[in-house]
């Protein structure tokens, strides 16, 4: 008889750890997994993939480079100068108050003075990924739901339910109206939300919106507030692209309509921002909540604990946010060169025969490409992606990795390269749809 | 139908709901009245977390959808925050915190400010600031920041980065920790995880180590952040395991059977031991032969290990310390369950700058700890610097030892006054503190004694150090007073200061 021989058991991990709620087995990432193996550069790999999937803002490096160079006393303590120790033991969550103060003056600027920010109410997170996390955290319980309209940024997969065990059920948009939230669609998700047993603790919109590259209309907006009102929930404003958008007149935040109705039921609404996009910073961790409610101000306080900022970005930001004279004139070139993209990549597709959501803000446009599907479903999204990314050599991201209803949309990403680089796959992209045509 | 269930069972949730299980109308009509009743009152829910078999507790049933209609119905109030929520914002009351509250508000300064609270209460090493600052201002004259682009110029630094940290600085990471965790083992910079601190590293790890409701086997006397950091969003409880001063506060192994057992008896599941080695706040080491049987235990129970070594670097005695990488390097097949957590914030002086990490031997843990790491990240510009200190070996060696020295310098001179005084402490060799004995000082062997004599030392003395108690000692009277924060000059104060207590506390009443 055989002799059995018992396998020492493997200790095992938790759920979380084992659960693929991190997301980034999608498409979106996979992509990126390309691009790594195969970059494309100018010189020496210039039939590399091209990475369209990436919202990053490499526009106006130039001034963050000229400013710090004018500046040194920036980044360096100095010798003998007061800054470096208390620098160096600072780890209060409260963070810099110099720093807070510049980040609610910055705010304000991008929302051209039309709301007004207490660097009280500003919370410091190592970027806003954790923002978004510990909100979630903070306003929602394991098995509760938040309402995130479609197509949203996928990321939110994991920064809103993976160690947070919250569910996101979608309101669902559609292109029937630029894919605006309607208040039909709220009411959807809601009752949705309810027929799973789920209780809904808020509603997350980002506007300007990820990925469509557009503003969220002052209507719906007020809509919204509306409706999180009537159901007694929270509203979390991601706002992380507003320093981004093309127009300033265009933009119209949360903030701007609470503080015209004079703060009321605004204990419900909370801010997220960060200098990852606006200011092309997302290495150095820098975000915010922004929350109009002392509750959630000092708990969030406490919770930054697991993400503070270095002390020594908090210190050099400090200063570069607070010199206004900079950030006036940066958030108009920056403003300006995003135009300047954005009309190039829309001007380009145009001349391949591709349509574009009308977008004004973001680093990225809203292709659709329905019209070039196999199977006007899922399946031919992603087979057109395979296509893109291994023939054309693109990586931009499917609309399916960010929930959209309607397949055949895409993301693509303009600001993370040059405009020679952009060129090149405008060029690809024509002579792609130039084939088909034949 | 109304029917007559024992409100109290119904209320409670405990036997009486089996009870009203079979009469569903009943239930329910109680069920709404009862919600409805909460729902008015502000007060937060226990916060339970353990959905054990045998509780019937009204938090966990599932929702139905009269009960959201009564949310949005007669709400009353703004949007409720979590329960989650609701426990971190209560008033911190514990005596760690208070203490560290009350030193901001009147902080001692020998020169300006002499009669203010002298600060035992944050273990925190100044002693070689001025070496990190004659670094920084040395060799950061070219700048962290180049505007001559290349490796350091803005660029590079500030684009999207591995969530993990920068490969050059686990390298810095990993050649460090061979310097100051242990010379006997290399360190592997690919099972390094960096982290903006060591307290996300260790709730990172307790993510990945157990679920909600799990447990953790913590030895006493232990940091009091680690009720904070390991619970409060993870949903874990810490089973503090009691050590004695008998045993020079060394855990023991039949204490963690016991504690172990109790653990399953209650329904909780045990996922691992944290030891904090070298101990804070008893500041010794553990011996070899303890972390042998540690990791017996562990592979016995099939858990895992988490070492907090952040004092690694912080040894001021003779004994070398052991780092329980060095005894997994011996024993194969135990690497998947065992994890250290180390970081920057003691050894390098730099709290401010958010630097720890993870260093495991399990992949999946790796895997996991890398995408858990987005949400606790080290600016890229601190990376940078950090590679660039961490690689200067001649200064590294030199402060190290520097270090070393004037801790022991400090050491030396407060147990001296100690020794005066008549009063005991743990020899311990390692640490920014010392654990000292004052139940000779207590009117009686109680925790209530104790907090009031922590009370004196912190209003008539004017000293803080922290209670046993906060540490969840089990023994009364001990008091955790970090010496590191202090300069020579200080010393005597702070023992005259103890000595005027010792008085007032020997006085005839």
């Amino acid at each position: 008889m055989a002799i059995e021989i018992n396998p020492v058991p493997s200790v095992q991990l938790s759920k979380v750890a084992d659960s693929e709620k991190h997301g980034e087995n999608s498409p979106y990432f996979a992509g990126w997994k390309a691009y790594d193996e195969d970059p494309y550069n100018e010189m020496t790999n210039p039939s590399g993939v091209i990475q369209m999937g990436l919202a990053e803002n490499q526009v106006s490096f130039d001034m963050l480079e000229d400013y710090l160079e004018k500046h040194p006393e920036a980044s360096i303590w100095g010798k003998g100068a007061p800054g470096f120790k208390e620098n160096a033991l600072f780890q209060d969550y409260h963070g810099l108050l110099s720093f807070r103060k510049a980040m609610a003056s910055f705010m304000e600027q991008i929302r051209g003075g039309r709301a007004r920010f207490d660097p009280e109410r500003v919370v410091l997170t190592a970027g806003a990924t954790a923002a978004n996390e510990l909100l979630t955290f903070i306003l929602a319980d394991p098995g509760d739901a938040l309402l995130v309209p479609t197509p949203y940024y996928p990321g939110f997969d994991r920064d809103l339910r993976w160690r947070t065990g919250v569910r996101i059920v979608p309101i669902h948009c559609n292109s029937s109206n630029n894919f605006q939230i309607t208040p039909q669609a709220l009411e959807a998700a809601y009752e949705n939300a309810e027929s799973m047993n789920l209780r809904v603790r808020g509603v997350l919109i980002t506007n300007p919106s990820n990925p469509l590259g557009a503003t969220v209309q002052r209507a719906v907006l007020e809509e919204i507030l509306g409706f999180v009102t009537r159901k007694n929930i929270h509203l979390i404003s991601d706002e992380i692209y507003s320093g981004s958008v093309f127009s300033s007149s265009e933009f119209v935040s949360v903030a701007e309509i609470l503080e015209s109705r004079d703060y009321k039921e605004c204990e419900r609404v909370h801010i997220v921002y960060s200098l990852s996009k606006d200011l092309g910073l997302p290495g150095f961790r820098v975000g915010t909540i922004y929350s109009y409610n002392d509750k959630v101000v000092t708990t969030a306080r406490r919770m930054s604990s697991f993400t503070l900022i270095s002390s020594q970005t908090q210190h050099l930001l400090a200063s570069m946010l607070s010199n206004k004279e900079f950030t006036s004139r940066y958030i108009e070139t920056n403003r300006a060169r995003l135009k300047k993209r954005y009309d190039m990549i829309i001007q380009g597709l145009k001349r391949a025969g591709i349509k574009c959501l009308r977008g004004n803000a973001g680093l990225f446009c809203w292709m659709n490409l329905s019209p070039l599907l196999q199977k006007p479903d899922r399946e031919g999204e992603l087979d057109l992606w395979k296509t893109m990314l291994h023939e054309l050599k693109l990586n931009i991201s499917p609309g399916s990795s960010c929930h959209c209803s309607e397949p055949g949309w895409f993301r693509v990403c303009f600001a993370n390269m040059s405009e020679q680089t952009l060129e090149v796959a405008l060029a690809r992209i024509h002579n792609y749809m130039d084939q088909r045509k034949r | 139908m109304r029917l007559i269930v024992p409100l109290q069972g119904v209320v409670q949730g405990r036997g009486g709901l089996l009870m009203g299980s079979l009469i569903p109308c009943a239930l329910f009509y109680f069920l709404q009245l009862y919600l409805k009743k909460r729902h008015r009152s502000p007060k937060p829910r226990s916060p339970s977390v353990s959905p054990s078999p045998s509780s019937s507790n009204l938090a966990e049933l599932p929702r139905s959808a009269s009960r959201s209609n009564l949310s949005s119905r007669g709400s009353i109030g703004p949007a409720r925050t979590s329960n989650r929520a609701t426990s971190i914002a209560k008033p911190n009351t514990s005596p760690y915190y208070v203490g560290l509250d009350r030193v901001l508000e009147d902080p001692y300064d020998r020169v300006h400010y002499p009669d203010g609270i002298i600060q035992l209460g944050l273990s925190e090493n100044r002693l070689c600031l001025d070496l990190i600052d004659e670094w920084m201002s040395e060799n950061l004259n070219n700048s962290v920041i180049r505007g001559d682009g290349g490796d350091l110029g803005i660029a590079g630094l500030a684009t999207y980065q591995p969530s993990d940290g920068l490969v050059e600085l686990k390298v810095a990471m990993a050649s460090f920790m061979s310097k100051v965790v242990s010379k006997e083992v290399s360190f592997n910079p690919s099972q390094i995880v960096i982290t903006s601190g060591a307290t996300p590293a260790i709730e990172i790890l307790c993510f990945c180590l157990a679920d909600q409701g799990n447990a953790i086997l913590v030895p006493t006397p232990y940091y009091p952040g680690f009720d904070r950091d390991m619970t409060w969003r993870t949903g874990v409880e810490l089973i503090p395991v009691h050590c004695r001063s008998t045993d020079n506060f060394i855990p023991s192994i039949t204490a963690l059977d016991q504690a172990f057992n109790q653990a399953k008896k209650r329904g909780l599941r045990v996922r691992g031991i944290l030891i904090s080695n070298p101990s804070n706040p008893v500041g010794n080491m553990l011996p070899r032969e303890t972390l042998y049987s540690l990791l017996d235990f562990a592979r016995e129970k099939n858990i895992h290990i988490l070492s907090d070594e952040i004092f690694a670097g912080s040894t001021h005695g003779n004994e070398e310390f052991v780092s329980m990488a060095e005894i997994v390097g011996e024993e194969e097949f135990d690497k998947d369950r065992v994890h250290i957590i180390y970081g920057l914030s003691k050894d390098l002086s730099i709290p401010g700058f958010r630097v720890g990490c993870i260093y495991s031997f399990n992949e999946t843990v790796l895997a996991s700890s890398k995408r858990m790491a987005r949400f606790s990240p080290v600016s890229a510009l601190t990376q940078r610097l950090l590679v660039s200190l961490l690689l200067d070996t001649r200064f590294i060696t030199k402060y190290l030892e520097t270090n070393r020295r004037r801790i022991r310098q400090v050491y030396d001179l407060f147990v001296a006054g100690l020794k005066e005084l008549g009063v005991k402490w743990t020899e311990g060799g390692a640490g920014l503190f010392c654990w000292v004995d004052m139940s000779g000082l207590i009117r009686s062997y109680s925790e209530k004694a104790e907090l009031e004599l922590f009370d004196r030392l912190l209003n008539i003395a004017k000293i803080n150090a922290t209670p046993g108690s906060a540490c969840h000692c089990i023994e009364p009277g001990w008091f955790r007073c970090c010496f590191t924060t202090l300069s020579l000059e200080d010393v005597p104060v702070v023992i005259e200061r103890i000595r005027r207590v010792a008085e007032i506390c020997k006085s005839p009443r």
